[in-house]
């Protein structure tokens, strides 16, 4: 599954309005699996999770800065989070259903504070370039 | 079998209370259709599918999702017997109309951006977390009498 250049070309320009709240949408999504997805909660034992932690808030901006890395080098995802997709295969061993929750979360946020631009292409442009991120991040898995 | 709290239950029917059904089906079902276009499957006689904007003015798409957002109004009034309401429909999409389940996930996971497209700030992570308690419990009551 390959970004088409339309596709790749939502992504970046709608990157533009989301890296002004990046940190408060990385929070905001983090906020949203926790509370729809307690399960995932359990990645976390050595977190602070309550609303406005300051543990919450970094780690909301790492995730998002992650994305941005991303849609930065959106021609070569694999290549921009290469380091990230060795940390998850052999640290962090997240199990795959969760890219989905987090990415799902995700999109809930940008369409909560962009319900303009986030028509019905761009739903979809941003569905399958999570797909893609997760896709490289869970690579080395096995 | 889901539990809704009385808080997630008033969340829940407020919410739908300023909901336009009409409207909010035709979306539901059309982004459906384009975020995941395998979803097409099931709709070969609803004639232009061959672009976003094709299926999102597309009249059959919009009467049928009217229809499936109508009955999840059903959902909303019966969130402490989801799978007793649901047991026909659940027989129906098995037997007759051949739906794997996982479409009832992501129909479900698209109405609940749609909610978050409408809604906004409203549409806060307490909030999303009741919805997707229901979502979830209307996937599993309508594949509960699969076999």
């Amino acid at each position: 599954m390959s970004l088409t250049k339309t596709e790749r070309a939502i992504i970046v320009s709608m990157w533009g309005k989301i890296a002004t709240q990046a940190d408060t949408i990385g929070t905001e999504t983090l906020e949203r699996l926790f509370l729809s997805y307690p399960q995932t909660k359990t990645y976390f034992p050595h977190f602070d999770l309550h609303a406005g932690s300051a543990q919450l808030r970094a780690h909301g901006s790492k995730v998002v800065a992650a994305v941005g890395d991303a849609v930065k080098s959106i021609d070569n995802i694999a290549g921009a989070l290469a380091k990230l997709s060795e940390l998850h295969a052999y640290i962090l061993r997240v199990d795959p259903v969760n890219f989905k929750l987090l990415s799902h979360c995700l999109l809930v946020t940008v369409a909560a504070r962009f319900p303009a631009d986030f028509t019905a292409e761009a739903h979809a442009a941003w569905d399958k370039f999570m797909s893609v991120v997760s896709s490289v991040l869970t690579e080395k898995y096995r | 079998m889901v539990h809704f709290t009385a808080e997630e239950k008033a969340t829940i029917m407020s919410l739908w209370g300023k909901v336009n059904v009409e409207e909010a089906g035709g979306e539901a079902l059309g982004r459906l259709l384009v975020v995941y276009p395998w979803t097409q499957r099931f709709f070969d006689n609803f004639g232009n599918l061959s672009s976003a904007s094709a299926i999102m003015g597309n009249p059959k798409v919009k009467a049928h999702g009217k229809k499936v957002l109508t009955s999840f109004g059903d959902a909303v009034k019966n969130m402490d017997n989801l799978k007793g309401a649901f047991a026909k429909l659940s027989e129906l999409h098995c037997d007759k109309l051949h739906v794997d389940p996982e479409n009832f996930r992501l129909l479900g996971n698209v109405m609940v951006i749609i909610l978050a497209t409408h809604f906004g700030k409203e549409f806060t992570p307490d909030v999303q977390a009741a919805w997707q308690k229901l979502v979830s419990g209307v996937a599993t009551a309508l594949a509960h009498k699969y076999h």
